[in-house]
């Protein structure tokens, strides 16, 4: 344990590197996925598309696509964030897709008797209403992110993987395991938080219903 | 990355060979131990419930730490590769498998006991053949993830495509971390249309059999 006593400053800089990563990618990822995914609600034709298009990125392993963007993007944060983009989209414009596909057409009915306009509909009452079916893609998203971003140290983006692999290089076990067990505690702690945010929502929803 | 693959078929094919190895072994061990355990798991209900939350947990661990955590306990090489990949297989094929079996409809498990059944007919001719679509769905994930978690085998030593990746980014030989690259790609998109491919037609006997 000595070594990670010593060392704390720099695990603690690891992993706000690593949440810098998994923080920058799922803000672009979202950016990107929900209005995508609003149009595959909309539109089956174009979801085809765009499930087939982010499905076979997300089968691609992960030091693959970082290897694979090196001799375009080079090395650093940002071919790292590329490939954190890239992973995440197909579960949120899938959960997306599918937490407005899953309201009911009578709720829409009743919105556009209102009056709603089309804009108005989806902000009011369709994306609330679609919540916790894309804070689950969310959790799932963070969960994967954690995990892919440990290997993009491989191309110097930093983060915790950084401190997994100096330890191997160095042959250097207690601060391999320290790297392993503090990303792994990140993504427990995700994966957690996140689920309870999804629950509280489905029992708010279910008490309102 | 043809050329490097055709000026070094021996490294290349070593390298897939091992791949294909470690993700054959450690699918297998993970079928030999979710299948029988979820089957088991439905039967201890209050046993399950602890099981489910600790496989949950480790279904979150991230491929890499799992990976080098066996550094310490099992040092280098297959081994330690193969039983990492196991545990990071394992968990959807056991939860799908639980899920799958729980699911399956108790009316008709009722309906076969009046008829006579016995414990055992009931699980080989009720139970497992409702529940296959979904045990074959956690197959699939399972198969999907650990060819591509096997990549990051070569960081323990465990060889692997990704090894063609890791030498050719230490030695700045981009060819051969191309090819690497573009290999193990292929091959997970292989193996997840495989798959797929393999569970549609299932369902579509499964739904043939029904009517």
């Amino acid at each position: 344990m000595s070594w990670t006593i010593e060392n704390y400053d720099r695990l603690l800089v690891a992993l706000w590197e690593h949440i810098q990563l998994v923080g920058v990618g799922l803000a672009i990822a979202l950016a990107i996925g929900l209005p995508l995914g609003v149009l595959s609600a909309r539109r089956p034709g174009f979801a085809l598309v765009v499930l087939l298009v982010s499905g076979a990125l997300y089968t691609i392993p992960a030091l693959a696509i970082f290897a694979l963007l090196i001799p375009y993007l080079g090395l650093g944060f940002w071919p790292a964030i590329v490939a954190l983009v890239a992973y995440a989209l197909l579960i949120i414009i899938r959960n997306v897709a599918t937490g407005l596909q899953e309201i009911s057409p009578d709720i829409l009915d009743a919105a556009d008797g209102m009056g709603y306009g089309k804009w108005r509909r989806l902000f009011a009452i369709e994306l609330p209403l679609a919540l916790p079916v894309i804070i689950a893609g969310i959790r799932i998203t963070v969960v994967t992110q954690v995990s892919v971003a440990t290997v993009a140290a491989f191309i110097n983006a930093g983060g915790l993987g950084d401190i997994i692999f100096q330890g191997i290089t160095q042959d250097f076990g207690e601060k391999v395991v320290a790297g392993a067990v503090v990303t792994s505690a990140l993504a427990i702690l995700c994966d957690e938080s996140l689920r309870r945010v999804e629950l509280r929502l489905r029992a708010n929803q279910a008490e309102h219903a | 990355m043809a050329q490097w693959i055709s000026a070094n078929p021996s490294i290349f094919i070593v390298a897939l060979q091992n791949h294909l190895w470690l993700t054959g072994v450690a699918l297998a061990a993970v079928l030999l131990i979710a299948l029988p355990l979820g089957l088991l798991l439905t039967r201890h209900r209050g046993f399950a419930n602890i099981a489910i939350a600790i496989v949950n947990i480790l279904r979150t661990v991230p491929s890499l730490a799992l990976l080098v955590i066996m550094l310490p306990l099992l040092g280098t090489g297959f081994l330690p590769s193969v039983v990492a990949l196991t545990l990071y297989g394992l968990p959807a094929l056991l939860l799908n498998t639980y899920t799958g079996l729980t699911e399956v409809d108790a009316d008709i498990v009722e309906a076969a006991r009046g008829q006579g059944f016995s414990d055992a007919q009931v699980m080989t001719r009720i139970e497992i053949p409702l529940a296959l679509p979904v045990i074959f769905a956690g197959i699939r994930t399972a198969a999907v993830q650990i060819v591509s978690a096997a990549t990051l085998a070569a960081f323990i030593g465990g060889g692997g495509l990704g090894e063609l990746i890791t030498a050719g980014m230490a030695n700045f030989n981009f060819p051969q971390l191309i090819a690497g690259a573009v290999a193990v790609a292929l091959l997970a998109l292989a193996v997840e249309i495989a798959f797929a491919g393999i569970e549609r037609l299932m369902t579509r006997q499964l739904r043939m059999g029904a009517s």
